[in-house]
């Protein structure tokens, strides 16, 4: 079993990932039947799932970690590699999916230097897509950093990827 | 926690004197204006517009003649932001916030129309003023979803004004146990997850199954994962309560204590109005110990999924509640006796449980009668996709298709030709033209290779390909099979493989025999619904499209102008007018020419990324 887990910055970021480990935790009562809810803050907290919190959460939880592992690579919504400050999210759902969705995502692709999936070496940028986000009148539909943006067309991708990076610059 | 504080409302007294006065607090004055804040709107920026809007109120000092309400999803998301001014009902659409100070001012304050921002009649080139005169609604039947357009999905309060939780008393002070189930029974509900089981049957079975210790749990299924269907999602969003209701009377009726939303994680807004409104459920008394003083206890929890589409399915998701991998079990025990932590459980999706305080209020009789002889009531579909009108849709079963795509779609887009219509998601099939008169219910549609789903239906045009489309959802459920059993992991797979091929233009004669061959033993042999429903998409496009099959096959074309691999793109010297517009946005610098000058596209270099297409006003780009 391999398992990735690279620190996410300096020191700390390690020093507090046990004690925000724990409050995740008590959120949820250490409730075994809230595992994947655990799970998904500590995703949303670090942007991965990193080895120690995954450690933390199978004793906390008194689940082998073969079981925590199991289900942190099951569901697509965890990730064991850190994810960009800017996630891309191109909606593959039907109605997105006849109305063009693929050549988004390819332009995005192209536009990115990124292959679905992946996340760029300075953690700006994650693209992937996701099965549906609900979002179908207005496709085809990209999410950027939780908003979502309909109707988009090539050139609307080259609005919104000026958008992001004067954010981050 | 709230939970622990004494509720707002101890017994139906209690309720009926609140329901006064929040009647009083929130209708005494007719006036006010509605703006979508459904998930379609908020993209189109439905917030700056209710923003501008409250700021223009402000400004005129109009804040207690005139209220705001930020309300659920009103289905018509192609023309959002959506605004609708009450008591006249003046329907405004695509509304931005430069648009706030007439629509204030002028539409709420004087009774004025705003033409610039109604709906036009495409068909007559008329304007239309009221919501209902549009004829995206007129021709629907809006029993569940009706509400989302009026109450504060946020204000339990709204919706008890307008008779929320009356349905829970009647159940709890007027009805026993078995009496709910019958009529439950009577009125024909099956489950809107997709399968269409009969709910009623559902909830006996959980009643007379026996706990070891007499925990049972009811589960509402909000992992709504058909790709094109987002009806449960709305409903969530903007009538959260109605869902809560239906629970705590299945509850009731079968004997359970504590129920679980399971929710989908790409649903964030979603999420937020559910927590709030079992927050508010609790203080108000509507969950808990002793609620209204019937003596009955329950409450209600939230699971988040973690993005599996198999989770969709009954034991997949109980193991993911357990925090297990999201695998489904063989049900020779079925759910309703061993289901989560091994109890008596009883699944059912969110239009269902919404559909149980109507049953109750208005009796079986009255639901039965809308309907078909085995599908009853009426069933909420997402129309998208080729089609003008897309949103979400409400229906009496037995609708045809044509009426759903032409008299409310508004036909196809660009008026272009229609060529299929996907139901079902990954489990459905594609539904020609030539079946396009036939009545939508259950048993209709699994007839003719298609299923119901949870209300997916996505309308294609001749520039859809059919092997492309198959080859979609066959991509979708390689990467969504759990990997439990050998037929759907290997065998979906398999089948990709071969639509791989012939999408590349590399088909070889015998592939479709060979496909339908697959099919069928993947759907005998697999282990749940995710993998017994997996061949339907193909299986359907290879009966009614087996042409198109073909054509990229023994032609090595795709006909729509989609599959890459078979495909070219060139420019129509006779249409192109020069304008240099698609030169820029090609990333391979392959398209040449002068201003006013036809334009070449060298398709050596072409990488079919279709932006030139993309951006002709000409209709020049020629993709064949």
């Amino acid at each position: 079993m391999k398992m990735v887990s690279e620190a996410t910055s300096g020191n700390g970021q390690q020093v507090c990932l046990c004690e925000k480990v724990e409050e995740i935790l008590d959120r949820y009562n250490r409730d075994v039947s809230q595992l994947i809810s655990i799970l998904q803050d500590i995703q949303e907290e670090f942007r991965y799932l990193p080895k120690e919190a995954l450690e933390k959460v199978s004793e906390a939880l008194s689940v082998p970690m073969a079981q925590v592992y199991a289900v942190a690579t099951f569901f697509k919504a965890f990730s064991l590699k850190p994810k960009g400050r800017h996630v891309f999210q191109v909606c593959m759902g039907t109605a997105c999916h006849v109305r063009g969705a693929p050549l988004i995502l390819e332009k995005l692709e192209r536009e990115l230097g990124l292959k679905n999936g992946e996340t760029s070496k300075d953690l700006a940028y994650t693209l992937e897509s996701v099965n549906c986000v609900g979002a179908c009148a207005l496709g085809p539909v990209v999410v950027v950093n939780g908003e979502i943006e309909g109707h988009c067309s090539q050139s609307k991708v080259d609005a919104l990827l000026r958008k992001v990076k004067g954010q981050s610059s | 926690m709230a939970s622990r504080n004494i509720p707002l409302i101890r017994t139906v007294e209690d309720l009926e004197k609140a329901r006064e006065r929040f009647r009083e607090k929130y209708y005494s004055v007719k006036r006010y204006i509605s703006v979508c804040g459904g998930t379609g709107c908020r993209g189109g920026g439905c917030l700056a517009v209710a923003e501008e809007i409250k700021n223009v109120i402000k400004e005129a000092g109009l804040e207690k003649e005139l209220p705001v309400r930020l309300t659920g999803c009103h289905g018509f998301c192609e023309r959002g932001p959506l605004v609708v001014v009450y008591p006249q009902k003046i329907f405004y659409q695509k509304v931005k916030p430069v648009h706030a100070r007439k629509i204030v001012l002028r539409s709420a304050a004087q009774g004025e129309v705003i033409e610039e921002l109604l709906y036009e009649n495409p068909e007559e080139a008329k304007k239309v003023v009221q919501e209902e005169e549009v004829p995206f609604y007129k021709h629907q039947m809006r029993l569940i979803f009706g509400m989302n357009g009026m109450i504060d999905p946020e204000n339990i309060e709204d919706y008890i004004a307008l008779g929320g939780y009356s349905a829970l008393r009647k159940a709890l002070f007027e009805m026993q146990p078995e009496q709910i189930i019958e009529e439950v029974k009577k009125s024909g509900l099956r489950g809107r997850g997709g399968a269409g089981f009969p709910t009623g049957r559902k909830w006996e079975s959980v009643r007379r199954a026996k706990s070891r210790d007499g925990i049972k749990y009811v589960i509402c299924n909000a992992d709504e994962g058909d790709p094109g269907a987002f009806m449960d999602r709305s409903l969530i969003e903007g009538n959260p309560h109605s869902v809560l209701e239906g629970m705590i009377i299945g509850a009731y009726a079968m004997g359970a204590h504590q129920g679980y939303v399971y929710i989908r994680r790409e649903y964030p807004l979603a999420l937020k109005m559910l927590t709030r409104a079992i927050q508010q459920a609790r203080e108000y008394g509507f969950l808990g110990g002793n609620i209204l003083g019937s003596g009955f206890s329950f409450d209600i929890g939230i699971n988040r999924g973690g993005g599996a589409f198999v989770c969709g399915e009954s034991s997949a998701l109980m193991a993911s509640m357990e925090g297990k991998v999201g695998e489904p079990r063989p049900k020779y025990v079925h759910m309703s006796e061993k289901g989560l932590w091994e109890r008596p459980t009883c699944l059912n999706n969110v239009e269902t449980w919404a559909n149980v305080p109507l049953i109750i209020n208005k009796g079986a009789d009255w639901y039965a009668s809308i309907g078909t002889e085995k599908s009853k009531g009426t069933k909420i579909f997402s129309l998208v996709g080729k089609v003008n009108n897309t949103g979400l849709i409400e229906v009496p079963m037995g609708i045809t298709l044509r009426q759903v795509i032409y008299d409310i779609g508004g036909g196809i887009k660009g008026g272009r030709k229609f060529k299929a219509v996907q139901t079902g998601g990954p489990s459905g099939g594609v539904i020609p033209e030539s079946l396009l008169d036939l009545p939508v219910d259950f048993d209709r549609l699994t007839e003719v290779g298609s299923m119901m789903g949870s209300g997916g239906m996505i309308v294609m045009d001749d520039r859809t390909c059919m092997v492309d489309v198959a080859r979609y959802f066959v991509n979708f459920l390689t990467e969504e099979s759990c990997g439990k059993c050998v037929p759907c992991r290997e065998g979906v797979r398999r089948m990709k493989e071969i639509i791989d091929r012939i999408a590349e233009g590399k088909g070889k004669r015998g592939d479709l025999e060979l496909l339908e061959e697959m099919g069928r033993a993947i759907a005998d042999g697999s282990l749940c619904g995710l993998g017994q429903s997996a061949p339907n998409p193909v299986l359907s496009s290879i009966k009614y499209f087996r042409e198109e099959w073909e054509a990229h096959i023994k032609k090595r074309k795709c006909p729509a102008g989609v599959c890459k691999e078979l495909i070219t793109y060139s420019i129509d010297p006779e249409k192109c007018t020069g304008c240099m517009a698609c030169i820029k946005p090609c990333p391979q610098q392959c398209i040449t020419g002068e201003r006013k000058k036809p334009h070449v596209l060298d398709a050596s270099k072409c990488i079919k990324c279709g932006a030139c297409f993309d951006i002709c006003k000409y209709d020049a780009v020629v993709r064949q």
